[in-house]
């Protein structure tokens, strides 16, 4: 288990400096202008952040006040009792439900995670990995249907919960053995 | 949603902290929290361009078409009841592929896309009174009005299991709050998502086998 681990680690310092090699490199052989490609990309990537930016500045003022005033704090003791039954860490609760709603209010809350307990300590690495797994339930489905003008969703929710169930564990299992 | 989410929030933030004589610290939790939202963005921004810009030329040299071919086995394996050359096959594989390179803004247009094409499908079995569900010989009835199709639920819950390789969001946050290691995580990532998707194909596999609603 400990070498599949390191393995899988090992994996994580490779496949960047991979990727951009493999990017790159296809295309040239491809003769495309790359640079110009990059600078046109990258134009979008940086208007998409400043886009988001009103939105972050909104998100993370809401949850450092809720921080601020120990509501959370009060919020994981009083779950503490249920989740230490299955294992799962108090402190991620609030994260794990606001994540099924929205991907930018649990951003919020996940960095507020990685500044309360580091973004390298054990409830820091399931937070990444559980936010890297994971999607917006509520929010996907109802744009989704909505489109297809669905109002009965059959066995949506239920395989959508479960998936998400999955990866959660599997965030918990991962980051232990980080 | 949202608007309840994030107001409740702060009603709840003040009173709590009120209550418990905190007042002060929110104020400065208030003001600390938007700037540091600012510097956050900021390093969010290298961090984005850069990726986006690679997938510019993944994109312009042919590399995410190629990729949206080499899905089809699966493509054929979750839908086996969209019949070749629909349309619908194509959006979808474009949404997977989009999720997988997490171009978000290119996953979405396709993925709506293809619950239409989907509504569509659906409507052509209503009116041809049935469909063959799968090659296996099971026939059943289409689904009526309003009520999602098999294809339907399965899409959405593989694309919910979140189908996405590198989480570069989370890269970037990783970094500006101090990780030693921020791509560290991305190994860990990858094998928690194979989870999640492994589950939701086993689920709709499942769902699959049984009589259509």
């Amino acid at each position: 288990m400990q070498t599949v681990v390191r393995m899988i680690l090992y994996f994580s310092d490779l496949l960047v400096p991979f990727l951009i090699f493999y990017i790159v490199a296809y295309g040239i052989m491809a003769r495309r202008p790359v640079y110009d490609d990059f600078v046109r990309g990258a134009k979008d990537g940086f208007q998409t952040v400043i886009q988001i930016m009103p939105t972050l500045i909104g998100l993370m003022v809401a949850v450092g006040v809720l921080r601020a005033s120990g509501f959370l704090d009060f919020l994981s003791l009083l779950l503490c009792r249920a989740t230490e039954l299955v294992h799962f860490p108090s402190e991620l609760v609030p994260l794990t439900i606001v994540r099924m709603f929205s991907s930018s209010a649990a951003t919020g809350l996940a960095l507020d995670i990685f500044k309360e307990y580091g973004t390298d300590s054990y409830l820091g690495r399931v937070a990444s990995i559980l936010m890297s797994c994971t999607e917006t339930i509520f929010y996907t489905m109802s744009v989704y249907f909505m489109t297809a003008r669905v109002k009965k969703t059959r066995h949506t929710l239920a395989g959508a919960l479960l998936a998400t169930a999955g990866g959660i564990a599997a965030s918990i299992v991962l980051a232990g053995m980080m | 949603m949202l608007n309840y989410l994030w107001g409740g929030m702060l009603l709840i933030g003040v009173i709590y902290g009120a209550w418990q004589g905190r007042l002060p610290e929110i104020t400065a939790a208030a003001l600390d929290s938007a700037k540091e939202a600012v510097a956050l963005c900021i390093t969010m921004t290298g961090v984005m361009s850069l990726w986006v810009g690679l997938m510019e030329i993944a994109q312009q040299s042919g590399i995410i078409r190629q990729a949206t071919k080499k899905i089809q086995p699966f493509v054929n394996f979750m839908f086996p009841g969209i019949p070749r050359g629909h349309k619908a096959r194509e959006y979808i594989s474009t949404n997977i592929i989009a999720n997988i390179f997490g171009l978000g803004w290119a996953a979405t247009p396709a993925g709506l896309k293809a619950m239409e094409a989907l509504e569509e499908l659906e409507e052509e079995r209503r009116k041809s009174g049935g469909h063959p569900a799968s090659r296996r010989g099971k026939t059943g009835t289409a689904v009526p009005r309003g009520t999602a199709s098999n294809e339907m639920c399965t899409f959405l819950i593989i694309n919910i299991s979140s189908l996405q390789l590198i989480p570069v969001n989370i890269i970037a946050y990783r970094s500006q709050y101090g990780s030693v290691n921020p791509a560290a995580i991305v190994g860990p990532a990858i094998a928690a998502t194979m989870v999640s998707t492994a589950v939701a194909v086993l689920y709709c596999k499942v769902m699959d086998g049984k009589r259509r609603a």
